[in-house]
Order: C-alpha cells, then structure tokens, then sequence
C-alpha cells in the first residue's frame, strides 16, 4: 500500500511501504557482512608479502620482456596457422554434429519428447559443462599430442553451446510458415526444409561465426596441453623464461583475436 | 463436393471448439463463414485438411474420407485444398517465386525441391499465376519485401498452383486496408469462378463478405446458427450470431453501397 493518506487527507505516494523498505535494507545490511567475511577469510589466507613486492617483481619482468623479439615471428606463422586451423575445422564438425542435436532437441521438431528430447539435452549439457583446456587435457592422453587433439576438444566443446542457441532459435520460429507449407501437401522433411531452414538461417549463421570467434581464442590456449596451436610456444616460451618471445606471441594472440572480432562482426552485420 | 458430417473438436483444455457442425458446400460455391472471434471458425477450415485433428465426425472430399486417410493419403488430399491465411504466412526469407512453387511441394520430390529444380510446367504455371495477380515484375524479390496486399497475392498463387478443388481461405483481409481488402476478396472471387473452385473463408466483415459471395454461414460457439443467402442477414440473425448490439447501421450500409456501385 504505497498510497497514504496523511492527517490533512492528501493523498502521498511513495515507492514501497515502510515493510517492504526495511526488508530491503536488512537485506543490503546481510549482504555487505557476508561480503565483509569473505573479504576477510581471503586476506586470511594471503601472504602479504609478496603482493606488496607485486609491483616489483611485475616491473622486472616488464623490464625483461620489452622489446619483443621480432624475429622470433618466423616460428610463429606455421603454429599460428595451426590455431586457425583448429579454430575453424573446430567449428565446422561441431556444427555438423549440433545440427541434427538442436533440431532432436527443439519442443516442435523433436521426433519425441519423452526419450529423445533428453538424450539431446543431455548431449548439448555434457559438452558444454567441460572446458575445452579439459577436453584438449583427455584426448592428448587418448590420441597423442598435437593439432588432431585441439581440434576435436573445440569441436566436442562447441557442440553444446551451438545446439543450445540453435535449438531455442527453432522453437521460436513462426507456426503459420509452417502451417502453410505442411497445408501444400509437403513431406515432413520438405516442410523443414521450407517451413523452418530459412527462418533459422540467420540464427545458424551468426551461431556459428560467433562460435568460430570464441574458438579462435580458446584455441590459442590449447598448446598449454600439448594440444597444439601457437600456447605450444607460448608454454615453450615462459618454461624457458624468454620473457621477449612470450610479449611477442601475446601480441600475436592480441591481433589474431582482434581481427577474428572484426570480421565475426562484419557477417554478422552483414546476414541481418 | 465437400461434406461435412458431425464434425466436432474439443481442444485438450476442454474447450468444445466444434459441436456437431453438418454441411454441404456443392462445387464451385463460394461460401463465408461469419460469427465473433473464439466461434471455431479458424478450427473448422483447419479440421478440414487437418492441420487441426478433428475429435470425430467425417470429412469428405469428392467421396474420400480425409479424417480416416493415413499420412501418405492425407498428403495427397491436401494438394486438392489450397489454403489462404490471415498473416499470408509466406516463407519471408524465400523468393516470391520460391514461395509460389513451394504450392508445388506435395508433387515433387524431397531432392527436386530442395535444390529448386521444379518442372518446367510448374516454373510456367508459376509465372502465368504471378502474371494473373499482377506481380510478375516482383518474382525474385523476397517476401518479407512486400506490402500486405502484394503477400496475400502472393499467398493466393501458391494457393493456385497446387491445382486445387476447395479453397479454405482463413480471414484473408484481416491484416489490410479497407481498399486492399475488397481488391483481395474481389480477386479471390474472380479466380473461383475461373477455375471453377469452391471456397470457404473466414472473414470478420459481414459487409464485406455480403459484397461477394452467395452463401453466408454464421458460427458461434461451434455450432451453425444461420445458413443462407447474404440477403439473409437481417438484424435478428445478426444478433443470433453475435449478440445484442445495434445491427441497423451494417444493414442499411451495404445496401446503400450496393445502390452506389450499380
């Protein structure tokens, strides 16, 4: 009751009630103790010591790693077209197999929702609860080191994240397209093709750059495994502390990233 | 032609959409289908090619029963009935042309027509229709591109061009301007009596469905309450279909109209 009527009989109005208000601030009041708490569990368990030198030692290693060496950048081209490599074939397979995923787990396409629609959650849930670095971790125990390895980890890793966008774009396409082509006498799969493919192709395109884009930087990590791609350098590079080589493939990193952004964004722009 | 014969629908809510609907619509009749929003006539049409299951009561169509057909045999009949929808429900991101032939799809196989490799006669067909509704020169643009009443054009050829007997067409002026609205009924009428077609469509405006057609259905509740010529739409069968309200004016309207146009 945020109306009311005071000794004179205007009428004021006020957001909340004097209930409600407090409620609110008894609230803000817990939050900011457990925050408190944590605040101090955490220093707890800092040693001081060394953040307070963090300076130091951050300075030391800026020091050390300008300039970059430059002509290490002749080793960098063949595993940096490995990162892209893996990226892209990466995203491909995974959309192959998220496809017929999101379409098995779509409320209107599933052929049925008692024991197929879970089994396709499921799937889409198992991938995306792992990491890729985890991924990567297994299948170079399975399958030895090297680009075959990252490339499966993005691909399984991705299935996930672009069944689940794709299968919501599906059910949230218009019926009546559908209604009218199933009208004409279409075959099932004629009224996919017709009735749903072209509305989700906007979806599945931005989807699948959008992924591509995450996977080039997740790929760029892969190599701390042994999963191949240029963090096979990196790893190389900062066991061996040559600070010079590791600003250098940073850097590369930094524009590769970049310039994947730059063009997900130009099609992105360019589908809708 | 088309018999309808205790036709009912009880939707899972429990709601009784259709009670026991009998009719007859004999070849080449154009017929309408009054009554207040909620009155089952959306249902009816989509009992009919059963885009909506019917509960019980049969369907008939040139002496087939299409409630009991299977899905191979209901595919089939579907081609005899062309539809016509209120929102045209094109398929926006396609081509005019892709969706005119798409009326073509219960005929060609999965592959022919998902690379777009339509027979010569239907691709003919195709531009004599467009040709027909007066949008020949808009054949490659894309649907959504289009003004409403160039759509319900559209929507009207793919309708054609699967050679239909029966058009149901589902309140096909809902979304236009009174202009566009007698051009597209106007046009609808004209090509059932080229072709020889029967049609049952759905429409709000009683004056409108008056202008043009020669059998009036009034629905409420699920249940037929007037069947007849439009002439016989007085004020108490106006009030039957829809309720208490002052009929005088839609009367006394058309007629004046009428006397206007001849």
């Amino acid at each position: 009751m945020p109306q009311i009527l005071t000794g004179d009989g205007t009428k004021t109005w006020m957001l909340r009630d004097r209930k409600s208000q407090f409620t609110r601030w008894g609230a803000w009041m817990i939050g900011t103790i457990i925050f408190l708490w944590c605040w101090k569990q955490i220093s707890d368990a800092t040693t001081w010591f060394f953040v307070w030198d963090a300076p130091r030692i951050a300075a030391d290693i800026g020091g050390r790693a300008i300039p970059p060496r430059w002509s290490y950048m002749e080793k960098l081209w063949e595993p940096l077209w490995d990162t892209l490599n893996i990226a892209t074939l990466g995203t491909f397979f995974a959309l192959l197999m998220a496809v017929p995923v999101a379409f098995l787990a779509a409320r209107n396409t599933t052929p049925s929702a008692l024991l197929i629609r879970p089994i396709a959650l499921l799937i889409i849930v198992s991938t995306r609860s792992i990491n890729s670095l985890i991924w990567a971790l297994l299948l170079v125990a399975i399958l030895g080191p090297g680009v075959f390895a990252g490339m499966i980890a993005i691909a399984i890793r991705s299935i996930g994240f672009c069944a689940k966008l794709l299968y919501e774009a599906i059910e949230e396409i218009d019926t009546k397209q559908v209604e009218a082509i199933t009208a004409t006498g279409a075959s099932r799969w004629q009224v996919m093709a017709y009735g749903i493919v072209p509305q989700i192709m906007p979806a599945f395109a931005g989807i699948a750059v959008f992924r591509w884009d995450i996977n080039i930087r997740e790929s760029t990590v892969l190599g701390l495994v042994g999963a191949g791609g240029i963090g096979l350098q990196l790893k190389g590079s900062l066991d061996t502390l040559a600070w010079p080589q590791v600003t250098l493939i940073l850097i590369v990193i930094f524009g590769t990233v970049i310039i994947s952004e730059w063009i997900s964004a130009k099609v992105r722009g360019a589908i809708i | 032609m088309l018999h309808l014969q205790q036709l009912s629908k009880t939707y899972k809510t429990g709601d009784k959409a259709l009670n026991d609907v009998t009719l007859e619509v004999p070849g080449g009749q154009v017929l309408a289908l009054i009554g207040p929003s909620g009155a089952g006539k959306s249902t009816l049409i989509r009992c009919i090619n059963r885009l909506v299951e019917p509960t019980s009561g049969n369907v008939i169509l040139d002496g087939q029963n299409i409630t009991k057909l299977g899905a191979h045999g209901l595919r089939k009949m579907r081609r005899r009935m062309g539809m016509i929808f209120q929102e045209y429900a094109l398929v926006e991101r396609l081509t005019v042309m892709e969706n005119v032939l798409s009326g073509r799809l219960g005929y060609v196989g999965f592959w022919r027509s998902y690379f777009r490799k339509y027979p010569q006669t239907d691709v003919d067909e195709a531009y004599r229709l467009l040709d027909r509704v007066g949008l020949l020169e808009m054949a490659d643009k894309r649907a959504d591109e289009l003004s409403g009443g160039q759509r319900q054009r559209v929507g009207i050829a793919r309708a054609l061009i699967q050679d239909p007997a029966l058009l149901l067409v589902d309140e096909p002026t809902a979304s236009l301007d009174p202009k566009t609205s007698r051009q597209i009924m106007r046009l609808i009428c004209e090509l059932c009596r080229e072709r020889d077609l029967a049609a049952i469509i759905n429409i709000h405006d009683v004056k409108l469905a008056q202008m043009f057609v020669q059998r009036v259905i009034g629905l409420t509740k699920g249940v037929v309450q007037f069947d007849g010529p439009p002439e016989g739409l007085t004020e108490e069968v106006l009030t039957r279909i829809y309720g208490e309200e002052d009929w005088k004016e839609t009367i006394e309207k058309i007629e004046e109209e009428d006397e206007a146009e001849t």
